[in-house]
């Protein structure tokens, strides 16, 4: 798994029948100071996230697990939003 | 997933088994300023896209073939959507 901050949503209204209902967004994948590291790729989302959150996202044949029993053809999914850091921890 | 541009369509006489019916398209991955990222691909087109239009294109053997709705195909690469706009980027 990898964390990520959300930077976008992706619009396509012809698809596979069963990506039908998923949010798909673009995610930035960071470094351990947060800043971006490698190309951007669009993820399911399982989570409720929206475009600025700090997320985590599962690559491969895991990424279609959260929509069980419903098997969509995804390779990445996010699966969990990362709660803000207190503000004594300093950002 | 990734995002990538659609290059063409490729033809193969002679394939796997697997692959008949199916339509292969070379596709190249394009990052967020819209410029190629990489190589170019070949992936199963499973909705109809059409040459230069953005499509959603995911990089997995098991969602690839089931995107076929085909079992044990040789794939690992399939455009399952075709990308109206992608909103905040």
């Amino acid at each position: 798994m990898q964390v990520a901050r959300v930077i976008g949503a992706v619009v396509a209204t012809r698809k596979d029948p069963a990506l039908h209902g998923l949010k798909l967004l673009v995610l930035q994948p960071l470094d351990r100071e947060q800043n971006a590291v490698g190309r951007p790729l669009v993820a399911a989302d399982s989570t409720g996230a929206g475009t600025g959150e700090l997320v985590f996202f599962v690559r491969g044949r895991e990424a279609a697990f959260p929509f069980y029993p419903a098997e969509p053809p995804v390779d990445a999914a996010i699966v969990g939003i990362v709660d803000p850091r207190p503000l004594e921890a300093g950002l | 997933m990734l995002i990538a541009r659609v290059v063409g369509p490729l033809v193969a006489t002679q394939k796997h088994k697997k692959f008949e019916g199916a339509k292969l398209l070379l596709v190249q991955p394009i990052d967020e300023r819209n410029e190629p990222h990489g190589p170019v691909l070949l992936a199963v087109d499973t909705v109809g896209a059409g040459v230069h239009e953005k499509v959603l294109l995911v990089l997995d053997g098991k969602a690839a073939g089931d995107a076929m709705l085909k079992k044990g195909a040789p794939v690992d690469a399939a455009v399952v959507g075709i990308i109206d706009h992608v909103e905040g980027v």
